[in-house]
């Protein structure tokens, strides 16, 4: 593992990995000296071309605690978008000390391009590109998930048999695209529901069940539901005729937060468009794990920094 | 009279021959003999084919002087084995006007390494909301008779038709860019498994057959001459082949790229195989590989579109659509479609020279290789092949998607109305080719 | 290579018995004591020690582990180490006597890196370290004050200890 780019190719045992030291990671939050001397020395760059203050913090966050010096470059309004190209981006980065990159872009594949073009020598992590991947907050979900399903006895541990259902717009979700390939690796059994307008072609061939409706999904008595965030947008392009109409069929509602599994545990990636694909109760109640999701992004962060940036070998721990 | 002999070149039908040039024209087929002065070429082992004549090439010039010439983009065609290309409209300005087209028709003619025909535009600026001065394009110096907004589709289906029906006056045909609009916003790749799992926009199939399906019977219903660039899809071929069994005037043309590449090529993120129309399923490949054969397909065109590094060496959705193809184009259709028994040599000659031809209604071309046709032609060694690699381009840009890819054929020289712009493989230096142009030789 | 068997079973266990009581001797009545065993077979070892004293002054120990990779001087030399898990027993190291615990001790650079990581966890009364084996080679000033047994090496000779917990058998041995 040199660079993070997807979880498509993401092994069990790489990912497994993952969680096992980011729950190393967890326990340094409750000591004296939060801070770990791993990454003393090594620059982290995040390179963020599209705007997300929760992401970028996150991973400002677990660079800080690992002791890596930190570069934020923020790549909207400068020279970036007057036309410089990514190439002559990355290479200026690279001349700057970078050691790894975290790259955030509008377009697909963008990181991977970083990783592979040719053009640098620094470990690229993929914090989100267009509608492709987020790998990372596909690794805290599955984080969360086995920490609520095993608890102190995660380690080493993977998800089978856990049965997650995913809803809302899978075709624009980088979320989901990570989710279903980590989830389905790691031995979950994964539900996909979306409206046929909001389905990706070619999803019929993802290791997942796709529905239509929510109430059939929720029917199959999930460990878990994850509401993926709708852009209101999206019903001018005619995904769907209103807010309303969606909420009533796709969104988590009060009524069907109250049908649920009294266990089932409720996931949002953020920010929660309150009333559109998830009611307040559910997002307040104690079963929400959207809180934990945040804290557990540093945990996760700081491991994917350790296993890439540390070694001479590229996380081959 | 000094001139240039051939010797022993294979003519397509499989006879051979020796070929003698003299004043622009061809003077000798058969068994011919050197007078003094005369340059000889020996070319055993080579097939004479018919210059080449590309129907959809991006010259840039006026306007993208950085990603290509006119001069630069008719050196590429010539090292190709191109003689004629027709240039797009999609320039700064647009070939809107008499007076743009005329520019880039002089420029081809000084620079002499091939004939440059341009396109002239559908609507002005090809904006698709008002109909171009299609009249004073053609009975301009240039003689105009493509016309194509291409790059972007003449979508309207009532300017489409006026289109068709105003240029049947002047004998000439629209060459549509056949992209459904609302259905392709922010398209980036063929629209399949490959493009959800990458989360780049499809652009599905259905885009591009439901404006050919519209387009075949606008033409019979006006009478009128269509041409579709760039077919990239089965069901496309299905569409052309319904409208030439009911008898409609339609022709259709193919590029390389899409006989030998899919969207999997898309898979590494690399911008240098994104190309508008996408590339596709490798059934597509299969069907538009059968339909040249079976002549549904009527020719192979470029859609040479040069762009700059900088303009690839970016993330995909930014990056700019298109491949240059001039160089490579008989070398593709060699590998695709002679070296898999499915056209033999006289065919492409059809496909690549006399058709394409014929549908510009470029002259010179309907006798290819007699005594007293002008003399276009080009040597090819099909025995030879070459592993790709973009420093060895001779257009201004860089971006073509067989770097490493080794394919079979070369080049061996090419003659424009009886002047030499490759020789030995090398191109012929542009003083030379524009001294011996502008006195007729 | 050859490896010449050092320690046996009962070797071993008669070491840790003389450890246990060089350190009850030396705590002289003062507070709390806390093994922390460095991962992975200094755990092992912090367990034993600890369940040894329990059996002569119950109550008076606790017992954890220590992980010392993001410490290491080494990181970025060495292939990537995951590191294992940091168990601090509940009662803290605040004003405890810890007893770092190793197998072997050799350059000295973890026990380096351990001193550090201890320092994230609290301050100690003091901090004493355990080790198995003292093979020598030290790079930095650092001794150990319990040592069960001392094995002058050279440095292309490599010191094994297998612990039954870990490897399925008790045994330490040389090899060069
Ligand atoms: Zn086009």
């Amino acid at each position: 593992m040199r660079h993070l780019l997807s979880t498509k190719d993401l092994a069990r045992d790489d990912a497994v990995r993952i969680l096992d030291v980011a729950e190393e990671m967890a326990a340094t939050a409750d000591r004296e000296v939060k801070k770990l001397p791993a990454l003393r020395g090594k620059t982290i760059v995040n390179l963020f071309f599209e705007d997300s203050t929760r992401t970028r913090l996150s991973f400002e966050s677990a660079a800080k605690r690992l002791s890596a010096d930190v570069i934020t470059f923020s790549a909207k309004g400068s020279s970036v978008s007057k036309g410089e190209s990514l190439k002559d981006t990355a290479q200026t980065l690279v001349a700057m000390g970078a050691d790894a990159i975290v790259v955030r872009h509008h377009a697909s594949g963008a990181a991977h391009r970083l990783a592979h073009a040719g053009w640098i020598d620094a470990a690229i992590i993929n914090a989100g590109d267009g509608t492709h991947e987020h790998p990372t907050q596909a690794l805290l979900d599955a984080f969360t998930l086995r920490r609520r399903l095993h608890g102190e006895d995660a380690r080493g541990r993977a998800l089978d048999g856990a049965r997650v259902v995913i809803v809302g717009d899978i075709l624009h979700s980088r979320v989901a695209r990570s989710n279903v390939w980590l989830l389905a690796t790691l031995g979950a059994e994964v539900h996909l529901v979306a409206p046929r307008t909001l389905q990706p072609a070619g999803i019929e061939a993802w290791p997942a069940t796709v529905h239509e409706l929510l109430d059939d999904a929720l029917a199959t008595g999930p460990d878990a539901v994850m509401m993926l965030r709708i852009q209101r947008e999206r019903m001018h392009d005619a995904f769907f005729p209103t807010e309303r109409e969606y909420a009533r069929i796709w969104g988590l509602t009060a009524e069907r937060f109250a049908a649920l599994p009294a266990d089932t545990i409720v996931m949002h990636p953020g920010p929660m468009n309150r009333g559109l694909e998830i009611a307040s109760v559910a997002a307040d109640s104690t079963r929400s794990t959207v809180l934990d999701q945040v804290t557990n992004g540093v945990s996760i962060r700081m491991a994917v920094l350790y296993l890439l940036v540390s070694g001479t070998d590229g996380g081959r721990a | 009279m000094s001139g240039i002999l051939i010797r022993g070149a294979s003519l397509v039908g499989g006879d051979r021959a020796d070929i003698r040039i003299a004043d622009g024209s061809i003077v000798a087929v058969g068994s011919a003999s050197a007078e003094s002065g005369d340059h000889v070429i020996d070319a055993d082992g080579l097939v004479a084919l018919p210059g080449l004549v590309d129907l959809h090439t991006h010259l840039r010039e006026p306007g993208g002087e950085a990603s290509e010439t006119v001069l630069t983009g008719t050196r590429a065609a010539a090292a190709g084995g191109f003689t004629a290309v027709f240039a797009m409209a999609n320039t700064t300005p647009v070939a809107d006007t008499a007076g743009v087209v005329e520019q880039v028709e002089a420029l081809g003619r000084q620079h002499g390494y091939a004939t440059v025909r341009p396109i002239g535009a559908v609507t002005v600026g090809l904006a698709g909301q008002q109909l171009a001065e299609l009249g004073a394009m053609a009975s301009s110096r240039a003689q105009v008779r493509v016309f194509s907004d291409d790059g972007h589709c003449v979508a309207d289906p009532l300017m489409m038709r006026r289109a068709l029906e105003y240029v049947a006056a002047f004998d000439g045909v629209v060459a549509q860019h056949a992209q459904e609009p609302r259905l392709t916003e922010g398209a980036q790749m063929n629209e399949g498994p490959l493009s959800g799992e990458l989360g780049l926009t499809g652009w599905p199939a259905a885009a591009e057959e439901s404006i050919i399906a519209r387009d075949v019977l606008l033409a019979e219903h006006t009478h009128s001459r269509l041409h579709v660039c760039h077919v990239s899809t089965a069901g496309s071929v299905d569409v052309v082949r319904w409208a030439k069994a009911r008898g409609i005037q339609v022709t259709a043309e193919v590029t390389p790229h899409h006989l030998l590449l899919t969207d999997e090529t898309a898979r590494d993120y690399d911008a240098r195989f994104k190309v508008n129309p996408p590339l596709r399923r490798a059934e597509d490949v299969a069907a538009l590989r059968a339909a040249v054969a079976d002549g549904t397909i009527d020719i192979v065109a470029t859609d040479h579109a040069p762009h700059p590094d900088e303009s690839k060496e970016c993330a995909w959705s930014e990056a700019a659509f298109g491949m240059v193809g001039l160089e490579s184009a008989l070398s593709v259709v060699q590998h695709a479609l002679v070296d898999t028994g499915m056209l033999d040599w006289a065919s492409v000659a059809r496909v690549l020279s006399t058709t394409p031809a014929h549908i510009g209604r470029l002259a010179g071309y309907d006798r290819p290789l007699s005594v007293g046709a002008p003399a276009h032609l080009t040597l090819v060694d099909p025995a030879a092949s070459r592993t790709w690699s973009p420093g060895e381009l001779r257009g201004r840009s860089r971006n073509t998607p067989y770097t490493g890819l080794t394919l079979p054929g070369r080049v061996v020289a090419t003659v424009h109305g009886g002047v030499p712009t490759v020789l030995d493989g090398a191109l012929v230096d542009a003083e030379t080719v524009a001294a011996a142009a502008g006195t007729g030789r | 290579m050859s490896a010449r068997p050092v320690l046996q079973t009962a070797d071993i266990g008669r070491a840790l018995r003389r450890i246990a009581h060089e350190i009850l001797e030396a705590r002289r009545g003062d507070g709390r004591l806390v093994f922390l065993g460095i991962p992975t077979r200094g755990a092992a070892l912090a367990k034993r020690l600890h369940s040894i004293v329990e059996q002569i002054e119950p109550g008076v120990a606790e017992a954890g582990t220590l992980d010392v990779t993001m410490h290491r001087d080494d990181l970025g030399r060495s292939a990537t180490r995951a590191p294992a898990p940091t168990r601090i027993p509940s009662g803290g190291i605040d004003d405890a006597v810890v007893v770092l615990v190793d197998d072997v001790l050799f350059s000295g650079r973890t026990v380096r890196a351990a001193l550090d990581a201890l320092a994230d966890h609290g301050r100690p009364r003091a901090v004493r370290l355990a080790v198995l084996v003292d093979r020598g080679h030290r790079e930095l000033p650092i001794r150990a004050d319990f040592v069960g047994k001392n094995l002058p090496s050279a440095t292309s000779e490599r010191v094994f200890v297998r612990l039954t917990e870990v490897d399925g058998v008790d045994e330490v041995a040389i090899s060069s």
